[in-house]
């Protein structure tokens, strides 16, 4: 025996091309995925996230307010949604992440500014995410008298040279250090659940076709919706194990502040597993070996992880690009184990993003269902 | 005799093969049925869209009084169905099967049932290995005592005793007639011709469609069948040029003997007369072997025009 035949090598050689070209999904994934990855990296990502909502709360209109507030949305960061609004409305929007930013402009506001008393006038900002808000609160910082130039004429123009005649006040909340374990490690939850519980079912059915048990499931009298719920519950289990090393992590080893109610946390929870699991079990209704099925987990969980606001800001993120993410159950609980977490969000405050979550939950359900085959047929 | 399975034109094709073509099939209660046929003949399939794992493509009927087609549910509750592949769960053991069956069938008493079910098939003392630890006659022990947990009426069996050795080949058949003896009616599926000789009656398919049925008396007789033995030195020589006579349809070696069959038995006899002058050949008119009434029906296939099968492939010798 030669050490190295180069027939013998060709054999292989030819062998694994045939069996590469009969597998066409996987063959369609290698190609898919470096291509999805190329797409939304580079179209869909920017960490430099510009026109973030925002909501004015004016105690005192004026020219100068109205001017001010123009050039707030001129740095191009900021975008005001509506009209100004109350105290309470604006800590509400604030606290279920519907603006980014809350300006407060001060009663007698114009009035200490014409007097040069340098009114302060305060910016609050959602800075659960560091990433986020960092270039627009320096934006909004950087704000000098030229934002007046309008306004400051006659007698006033003195107030144009030198510092500015306003102040700019950030009040950074939910997270007024910038801490970014803040916001990654309650995040983190949502991708790990996502990673593991689709992975682990989408093998479920598929097991049990690759290794012939189906044959025998199916002889016997059992219902698709048995089958499913069956295989589906032990990996709830196996999520809440999950959940709780995180929260045990957030809380010991990273000191992430638990603000809002652990109980609405586990219900979130529970929806998110089961809405991941419905979702792996349709891929392995799909799937004809676990090989594929694992694929499929990978082209479901790398846009989950891309476009859910985990890794990159969502509102920097192309329309198209927030639209696919909004389909997608990580981005909304994200939203609602941050929210409860760092915000102290209690249910009415995180129902918003949980009915989209539970609607997932159901589509994914139906399909599973409609795709699972009572016969070998 | 009510019919446990009455169906009348069944067809399954997958793709553009036509499996099961038009088959028809009428069983009665408490008699073994052996479904013999090439393999690709469409016995799986049809064992499949029996017991509703498949749905068929035209025909209708009804198996232990259900349809097939609607109340697969009703009828996968009283059969058990033994597949070909071992299906039972590998990395359970043997007793956490059998619970698992029993759970899945909803049956009560669930755990005297499993100690009588492993102590009838000798499991007890394995109950704690794990399937996919037994060898081909234990896993085989193991199926048969889960198809039958749940007192079924109606026995599917799929090639049982494939890669079995003789003895517990025995075991298992000896447990087949007990349960038929009970009136259980079953239907096995088997390449052993010994196997096929113990079933009541054998049911022949080839190219899906049934071709042969009766006892084995009854198919031998319907076939007349010209059949001579002939013993002597060079059989495998001999057998080449006996197969280029005319008259002569099949050629087959059992052991040191050779089977010369035709449908034509005066023909079969003058082409071979020079060879029974012959001093150091001995010959003897013999009556057909089941083996030899298949693969003369088969050989009659080929002229029809179908596909050739090697049909005596799979064949065991008896």
């Amino acid at each position: 025996m030669r050490l190295f035949s180069f027939s013998r090598f060709l054999a292989i050689l030819a062998k694994e091309f045939i069996q590469m070209r009969r597998d066409r999904l996987t063959f369609g994934m290698m190609m898919g995925v470096p291509l999805m990855q190329l797409l939304l990296f580079g179209y869909a990502i920017n960490t430099d996230p510009k026109n973030l909502p925002a909501v004015a709360v004016v105690a005192e209109n004026s020219n100068f307010t109205r001017s001010l507030l123009t050039a707030m949305e001129k740095t191009g960061y900021i975008r005001f949604v509506g009209a100004p609004v109350d105290e309470a409305t604006s800590d509400l929007m604030l606290r279920r992440g519907e603006v980014q930013f809350a300006v407060h402009i001060p009663p007698a506001f114009a009035e200490d500014l014409v007097r040069g008393k340098t009114p302060a006038l305060l910016v609050e900002a959602d800075a659960t995410d560091p990433v986020a808000t960092g270039n627009a609160v320096s934006a909004l910082q950087g704000l000098d008298a030229s934002a007046l130039i309008h306004d400051l004429k006659g007698p006033l123009a003195g107030l144009e040279k030198g510092a500015a005649p306003f102040e700019v006040r950030l009040h950074k909340r939910y997270n007024a250090e910038g801490i970014t374990q803040y916001n990654i490690v309650p995040g983190l939850m949502g991708v790990v659940l996502t990673m593991t519980m689709v992975m682990m079912t989408s093998l479920a059915v598929t097991r049990e076709r690759e290794r012939g048990t189906m044959e025998n499931l199916l002889a016997m009298p059992v219902q698709p919706a048995e089958v499913m719920l069956g295989k589906i519950i032990p990996y709830i289990a196996v999520g809440y194990v999950q959940v709780t090393i995180i929260v045990a992590a957030a809380r010991y080893l990273f000191a992430v502040p638990l603000q809002g109610s652990l109980l609405l946390l586990s219900l979130a929870a529970i929806i998110f597993i089961a809405a991941n699991l419905a979702v792996g079990f349709t891929f392995s209704t799909l799937s004809t070996n676990q090989l594929q099925a694992m694929q499929m987990s990978t082209f479901f969980f790398l846009p989950s992880l891309l476009l859910s606001g985990f890794m990159f800001p969502f509102r920097g993120m192309p329309v198209w690009a927030q639209v696919l993410g909004e389909a997608l159950p990580l981005t909304h609980f994200l939203r609602v184990v941050r929210g409860i977490l760092l915000k102290g969000n209690g249910w009415d405050d995180i129902w918003p993003n949980l009915w989209p979550i539970l609607a997932f939950l159901a589509a994914a359900s139906i399909l599973a269902l409609v795709r699972y085959r009572r016969t070998l047929d | 005799m009510t019919a446990v399975i009455d169906v009348h034109g069944l067809v399954k094709t997958f793709g553009d093969k036509r499996v099961v073509d038009d088959l028809s099939l009428r069983v009665g209660k408490g008699q073994i049925y052996g479904f013999l046929g090439p393999n690709g003949s469409g016995k799986t399939t049809t064992l499949r869209m029996l017991c509703g794992l498949l749905t068929p493509d035209a025909g209708s009927g009804t198996c232990l009084g259900f349809d097939i087609r609607r109340d697969s549910a009703e009828i996968k509750r009283r059969t058990g169905y033994m597949t070909q592949k071992f299906s039972l769960y590998e990395d359970l053991t043997i007793r956490e099967n059998l619970d698992f069956v029993g759970r899945v069938y909803g049956l009560g008493r669930l755990r005297g049932r499993v100690d009588a079910a492993l102590d009838r098939l000798g499991l007890a003392g394995r109950q704690k290995q794990l399937a996919g630890q037994l060898s081909g006659g234990w896993k085989q022990r193991l199926a048969l005592a889960a198809c039958i947990l749940h007192e079924p009426d109606l026995l599917l069996l799929d090639e049982p005793t494939a890669g079995v050795d003789p003895k517990a080949r025995r075991d298992f058949w000896d447990q087949i007639h007990t349960l038929a003896g009970d009136g259980l009616t079953v239907l096995v599926s088997t390449h052993y011709m010994d196997e096929a000789e113990r079933c009541h009656e054998i049911l022949y398919i080839a190219y899906g469609r049934l071709i042969a049925r009766g006892t084995i008396a009854e198919v031998i007789a319907t076939h007349d069948l010209a059949t001579w033995s002939v013993e002597g030195p060079g059989l495998h020589l001999l057998s080449a040029e006996l197969q280029k006579l005319p008259g002569v349809d099949t050629v087959a070696a059992f052991g040191s003997v050779l089977h010369v069959c035709g449908r034509d038995a005066e023909l079969l006899e003058k082409s071979i007369a020079p060879y029974r002058a012959r001093a150091d050949l001995h010959w003897q008119r013999t009556s057909p072997s089941l083996e030899d009434i298949f693969i003369q029906l088969m050989a009659g296939l080929d002229n029809n025009g179908a596909p050739r099968k090697r049909a005596t492939d799979e064949s065991a010798r008896p």
